[in-house]
């Protein structure tokens, strides 16, 4: 039984992973552009939240309220300037410039904010959980985090494949060039998509805050695994990315209940047999040559 | 003092670089409202440098560029468009992860006020009302082109660019395209197409230009010259062929 709950545990924190993962994936997308700072940037929302929270006399949980739209406006800004400054460079480029951003935001919030561990605290539904059996609980929070993710991912395809602003971002995917021909401004269409993006790594990020302690370098791992779940699960596809991410949570949590220290080793162990056996990924496609 | 009509595209002196290359140098033309125009030439002659010039792709060093009286050399291409050009480029570069109709939503969501909708695009092409949630990689390649011909006309554009409608089409679908000009040009737009295939522009066009190396070498109505004259302006012979 302590296996089951394991694996429901792990399913549970696959959410998570998923709503790391699908900023992530949305940027490369569009603008190919591998974002090195997005895990950075969750922990930077996370700790708006620890500060501004108090700041607004809000509980931490409202805090989403002041941290989303600041990233959707932080996300449009930053690609319009830095991102498509980069960009425009060459591809190369967007690469050292995220990898430096994500130094900078490190050190800064190591300089701001010490290098201690920090949590959200959103009181009881932090701890409250649904006993199920004696040894399977599924505490609320992680059910709330799972449907979040799924909410998340549900929206997006809806955005994408519904609305006239997610066609033009599919199309500028496509065919930036072809997407000017017929009137698409594609900078602000990327901006829009960075937008976007952030928003979802803000959601994340205070998710991730809620469910364990963060300091100013939990950025990295964070990172790791949305890569991972994208990788497992199949670039381009929001479904293959939440099952990419169960599929990682999952792994890290039967690695973790053989040992505590194979929590971490188990996921980059799946990730690296998927990367061997089914590069395209689990939901991928083989590109044809 | 002859009040000439206004020309709808003006093209006035382009010269245009590919880094050091020199693709086109000095190239004029006019199209009148209601005209095809066809410019014929080799590979490499510079004929799609020019549409995708005329249409914002590339910057001339040289010339300007004008619809309708208004300079338009400094707009970027989805300003263009808006303005009144649109082009179907060479090989069609439809958006292959949308369907048909998102294809062609996508071309109708910047247009200007005109008859053309998706709904008048679907009695153009009557296949294309049962196929609109296919794939556009699912289409054959004519198909694909009705597609993008489609994708530039819910634009409602002044003037149609036209970059090598033929290439890779069976002759039968390339007479079944070419068919299509009247209805465009009777519902008021005025059409600038690249060929190769000289029989067929010449068939087609009102006037015909012909470029060698980015230079013109031939330029009027196409019963001014003979099959000798084009043929040498084409290849670049040297022979001034028969007098007129």
């Amino acid at each position: 039984m302590s296996w089951i709950n394991a694996i429901v545990q792990g399913i549970l924190v696959g959410g998570l992973f998923a709503l790391f993962a699908c900023g992530l994936s949305l940027l490369f997308g569009t603008m190919k552009v591998i974002n090195l700072a997005h895990g950075d940037l969750a922990v930077v929302a996370a700790f708006l939240a620890v500060e501004l929270a108090p700041v607004f006399h809000i509980p931490i949980i409202w805090s989403f309220l002041f941290v989303l739209p600041l990233f959707l406006v932080l996300g449009y800004v930053g690609q319009r300037t830095l991102i498509q400054a980069s960009l425009d460079r060459g591809p190369l480029t967007t690469l050292l410039v995220t990898f430096g951003v994500a130094i900078v935001i490190e050190n800064l919030l190591l300089q701001a904010f010490s290098a201690d561990s920090h949590s959200l605290d959103i009181g009881s539904l932090g701890t409250a959980s649904i006993h199920i059996t004696d040894q399977i609980q599924v505490a609320y929070l992680s059910i709330f985090i799972f449907v979040l993710a799924v909410v998340v991912l549900l929206g997006l395809q809806y955005f994408l494949s519904r609305t006239r602003t997610g066609h033009m971002i599919r199309a500028v995917a496509d065919d930036p060039e072809a997407a000017r021909l017929v009137g698409i401004d594609y900078r602000h269409i990327f901006g829009i998509a960075a937008s976007i993006a952030f928003a979802t790594v803000a959601l994340a990020g205070l998710a991730f805050g809620t469910y364990s302690s963060f300091n100013p370098t939990s950025g990295a791992s964070r990172l790791l695994f949305a890569f991972e779940a994208v990788v497992i699960g199949g670039l381009g596809s929001l479904w293959g990315t939440l099952l990419g991410g169960i599929i990682l949570g999952v792994a890290q949590a039967i690695g973790a209940h053989i040992d505590p220290s194979l929590q971490v080793l188990a996921g980059n162990a799946v990730f690296l047999v998927v990367l061997a056996v089914r590069p395209e990924g689990i939901t991928g496609r083989r590109v044809e040559a | 003092m002859t009040d000439e009509p206004r020309p709808v595209l003006d093209v006035r002196g382009l010269t245009v670089f590919h880094g050091q290359l020199r693709a086109l140098t000095d190239v004029s033309l006019r199209v009148d409202a209601g005209e095809v125009y066809a410019m014929i030439g080799a590979n490499g002659a510079g004929k799609s440098t020019l549409l995708r010039t005329i249409a914002g792709l590339h910057q001339p060093t040289e010339g300007t560029v004008l619809l309708d009286g208004e300079d338009v050399t400094s707009l970027t291409p989805e300003r263009r468009l808006v303005a009144g050009i649109a082009l179907v480029p060479e090989g069609r570069r439809l958006f292959p992860s949308l369907t048909v109709e998102e294809n062609l939503l996508v071309g109708s969501y910047h247009s200007r006020p005109g008859p053309w909708d998706l709904e008048r695009v679907y009695r153009l092409f009557g296949w294309m009302r049962e196929r609109t949630h296919q794939r556009t990689a699912q289409l054959s390649g004519g198909e694909q082109q009705a597609v993008a011909i489609g994708r530039a006309l819910v634009a409602n554009p002044r003037v149609l660019l036209l970059d090598e409608l033929s290439l890779g089409l069976a002759p039968v679908v390339v007479r079944q395209i070419y068919g299509l000009l009247p209805e465009l040009l009777g519902a008021g737009m005025t059409v600038l197409l690249v060929e190769q295939d000289v029989s067929q522009a010449v068939r087609a066009a009102s006037r015909i230009q012909c470029l060698l190396e980015g230079r013109t070498t031939l330029e009027g109505r196409p019963d001014q010259f003979t099959p000798e004259e084009i043929e040498a302006a084409y290849f670049g012979l040297s022979t001034t062929g028969p007098a007129s």
